[in-house]
């Protein structure tokens, strides 16, 4: 995609030179599955936390472009540029050109999985490598770093030919640079001529032990980065989708494989914290934490995919790291398995575009949603029906949940979009609490799962399916409303029939997906979450949701098509999707890039290729649900 | 000498020694990992340099503790705090010089002088190992006098 830069936006000032808000579709991601860096279109890091994803920054001009921090290498002057990830990895390119010459600027963050055989290499690192690949180009580098979410300027100490070191608590930072960077007030800065076939390279690494490691600038970067792409693209490549969606899907593996914690098998919702739902408005949360709502079809994509080791990790991280608030759950959980932080607020920073205040930490951590059991549980079934093993402890803590479900799944919660106000019987935590006793009566009749008190559970689940359609069905509007005996609609009653409720093809989920489409749609193919939350962007998930809903039987095979061909325009350039859409420019909202929405992308994919080829679609659920599945034939 | 002796208190020092240290780098005080900077003089692996080292450095506290307990006996005199002013000595030692000729003697530690290359990569800890963190010697002079206190209080010195 080519581009010139910058794109302007509103702006501040740094001394006397403007800095720019790039739009939030305008980020790249790197990571090695402990931390991400964002990249701007550009080639400023503005976003960047060591050791893990949930620590301070070192580079969060993300949410404020003159306390936040940044390292920018970049054009000195006008350029157009073209970006892409290196094929199926997770490594980032960057071209610039001017009419003088043209330069590829190439950003990675190696993991230690994959490091030469026999040589240190630093505990967290990022790799920038320029190289001038025709006639010569002036590039300004730019190093800013700010410690603890931009709170502090930190001291950049020369050290020789060692480089730069900035001690920051119990870290130390290094920067490892070919070019002589002058120290001013913070930053390290300098400009310099590349001619056709040179290399800068730069090493920028983080220690809490000492002593810490600094690689030589040399070719063995070149392999260390070499060694990054196949590393990322053997992962990429084992993706088993073969339909006609493959790079979409691959992508959106890759994204979330970056989201992934790899010491803990924590998956986190996304990379960063306050990008705005609305910009300028005060929707800005942190999201880089591990909620459990997203358990099941998370579980879903990565089995059928064929990455067993990552939802093992992922299943395994759910049922042990949770095992001290069990048999209650959190709503979302740390990426070891505790509380989250308690929210709090950096008020001394700008926030994106001014979109105020920027949180840390998550106040969702003390509501109450009664849908994670039937995630966690219904993750559990899949990954158990597709050939996993269970063990004892899992199953205790599988039994556990049915317990609570049985006795709490009447009682009102906050629901799946965590509003901040008092609890309501919300139709899809009643859903989930079926699920949850659904999936328990199949995997105890099934033998998978022992002392399952079957008859009790079915009477639950019965009760609970009678008041879903007597209470949560609305004759007025024809359609499954989100509260109960309430005249409100809710995107996520699309997905009555992912979980196996109500077949896809059923007159209530036909009225329903009218309703939504009406009232909640837009013309562009997007969908609201809700009615009262058309004041930010559209939810990209509950497109996709309504693309496997319609995939799934609630639509011909060509409808279901149509809508993911249409929503995978919103993408950026590399692929990548925030939380939301804005429905009038398309532009991402939210924080950046997001998990769950990826996870939509590959369901509604693998939905619509197993329609295509007349397979079975979500199989774990119950039969009335999957029996006289759609086909090609039935459209 | 009281040999029995000597391996007991010996090891138990070195123990204590090892804790106090890694307790250290725990807690902030330090980043300095001394069975990693240790390890890294016979693998470049991190977690293998670890084992390596804290094996090692065990080692090397018997060795160490014999020469404390030498001092014991030629002085006729072990007791805490007298072992404690020897852990101080070997501390300030280590620091000063040992820490000094450490990127001359350590196969994989880079120089500010001649920066890294491809076999010599690890951070050097410069005077009193402050590059490690401004309070690298306190932990360092802390867990050597406890290293010294114990072996003093439990070496039973030889009958004269």
């Amino acid at each position: 995609m080519k581009d010139r830069l910058p794109r302007l936006h509103p702006s501040q000032t740094i001394g006397g030179r403007q800095l720019h808000w790039p739009e939030i579709k305008d980020y790249g991601i790197i990571g090695d599955c402990r931390s991400a860096a964002l990249v701007s279109r550009d080639g400023s890091i503005d976003w960047l936390c060591w050791p893990r994803f949930d620590k301070p920054s070192i580079f969060a001009a993300l949410l404020d472009r003159q306390r936040g921090g940044h390292w920018r290498i970049s054009a000195s002057g006008p350029a157009t540029l073209e970006r892409q990830y290196v094929e199926d990895s997770n490594v980032l390119e960057t071209r610039f050109t001017n009419p003088r010459g043209s330069v590829i600027l190439t950003d990675v963050m190696p993991g230690l999985s994959f490091p030469l055989v026999r040589a240190l290499t630093p505990d967290h690192e990022i790799i920038r490598r320029v190289e001038c690949t025709a006639g010569e180009f002036e590039l300004e580098i730019d190093f800013s770093p700010r410690a603890d979410y931009g709170k502090h300027q930190v001291e950049i100490r020369e050290c020789g030919k060692l480089g730069f070191r900035i001690v920051v608590g119990r870290g130390a930072y290094w920067l490892r640079s070919p070019v002589r960077l002058m120290l001013a007030n913070g930053s390290a800065t300098a400009r310099v001529l590349l001619r056709a076939g040179e290399v800068l390279r730069f090493s920028f690494s983080y220690s809490e032990e000492a002593p810490a490691t600094l690689p030589p600038l040399d070719s063995s970067l070149d392999e260390r980065i070499g060694r990054s792409i196949a590393h990322w693209q053997q992962w990429g490549r084992k993706a088993n989708y073969d339909g006609a969606y493959r790079n979409e899907v691959a992508r959106s593996a890759l994204a979330l494989k970056l989201l992934s914690y790899a010491p803990s098998g924590a998956i986190i919702a996304a990379a960063t914290t306050s990008l705005p739902e609305r910009v300028g408005g005060d929707l800005n949360w942190d999201y880089r934490y591990c909620w459990l709502r997203d358990a099941s079809m998370t579980i879903r994509a990565l089995i059928e995919l064929d990455y067993w080791d990552e939802a093992e990790d992922f299943l395994d991280w759910m049922l042990q790291a949770t095992r001290l608030t069990q048999p209650r759950l959190r709503v979302l959980y740390s990426l070891y398995g505790d509380k989250a932080p308690a929210e709090y607020e950096l008020d001394y920073l700008s926030g994106y575009q001014g979109s105020k205040p920027v949180r840390i930490g998550n106040a969702a951590r003390e509501q109450l949603q009664l849908d994670v059991y039937g995630e966690v549980l219904d993750a559990a079934a899949q990954f158990a029906f597709h050939g996993g093993h269970l063990d004892g402890e899992m199953q205790a803590a599988l039994a556990g949940f049915g317990g609570y479900v049985a006795k709490h799944w009447n009682e009102a919660d906050q629901g799946i979009w965590e509003p901040r106000q008092l609890p309501q019987h919300h139709t899809h935590s009643r859903l989930l609490c079926w699920t949850a006793l659904d999936r328990l009566v199949a995997l105890g009749e099934r033998g998978i799962l022992s002392g399952v008190p079957i008859e009790e559970y079915k009477r639950h689940r019965d009760s609970i399916r009678r008041e879903i359609e007597e209470r949560a069905w609305n004759h007025k509007l024809q359609s499954y409303v989100s509260i109960l005996d309430g005249d409100q609609l809710d995107a996520s009653l699309l997905l009555l029939s992912w979980y196996g409720f109500e077949k896809a093809d059923s007159a209530r989920m036909q009225g329903t997906y009218k309703a939504i489409r009406q009232y909640l749609g837009t013309a562009d193919g997007l969908l609201y979450r809700y009615a009262s939350a058309k004041s930010e962007g559209t939810f990209a998930i509950c497109s996709f949701w309504e693309a496997e809903y319609l995939a799934l039987g609630g639509g011909s095979l060509d409808d279901a098509r149509q809508l993911f061909l249409q929503l995978i325009k919103y993408r950026n350039d590399l692929g990548l999707y925030g939380e939301e859409i804005d429905a009038d420019t398309g532009a991402a909202l939210g924080n950046f890039p997001q998990a769950f929405t990826h996870v939509g992308l590959i369901g509604a994919a693998l939905s619509i290729l197993q329609r295509e080829k007349g397979e079975q679609q979500l199989g774990h659920r119950p039969p009335a649900a999957t029996e006289s599945g759609p086909s090609e034939a039935s459209q | 000498m009281n040999w029995t002796s000597w391996l007991l208190s010996g090891f138990l020092a070195t123990l204590a020694l090892s804790t106090l240290l890694a307790t250290s780098q725990g807690f902030g005080l330090t980043r300095m990992n001394l069975p990693y900077l240790i390890g890294t003089f016979v693998t470049p692996q991190r977690e293998k340099a670890k084992s390596y080292g804290f094996v090692i450095h065990l080692v090397n506290g018997l060795v160490f503790s014999i020469f404390y307990v030498l001092i014991f006996e030629a002085r006729h005199m072990a007791n805490w705090w007298f072992g404690a002013l020897l852990g101080l000595a070997h501390a300030l030692a280590i620091l000063t010089v040992g820490m000094s000729i450490m990127p001359g003697i350590h196969p994989r530690m880079a120089s500010e002088q001649h920066g890294p290359n491809s076999n010599r990569q690890l951070e050097p800890p410069g005077f009193m190992a402050l590059n490690y963190g401004v309070r690298t010697p306190v932990s360092v002079f802390l867990a050597h006098a406890v290293f010294g206190a114990i072996l003093g209080s439990l070496y039973r010195l030889t009958a004269p």
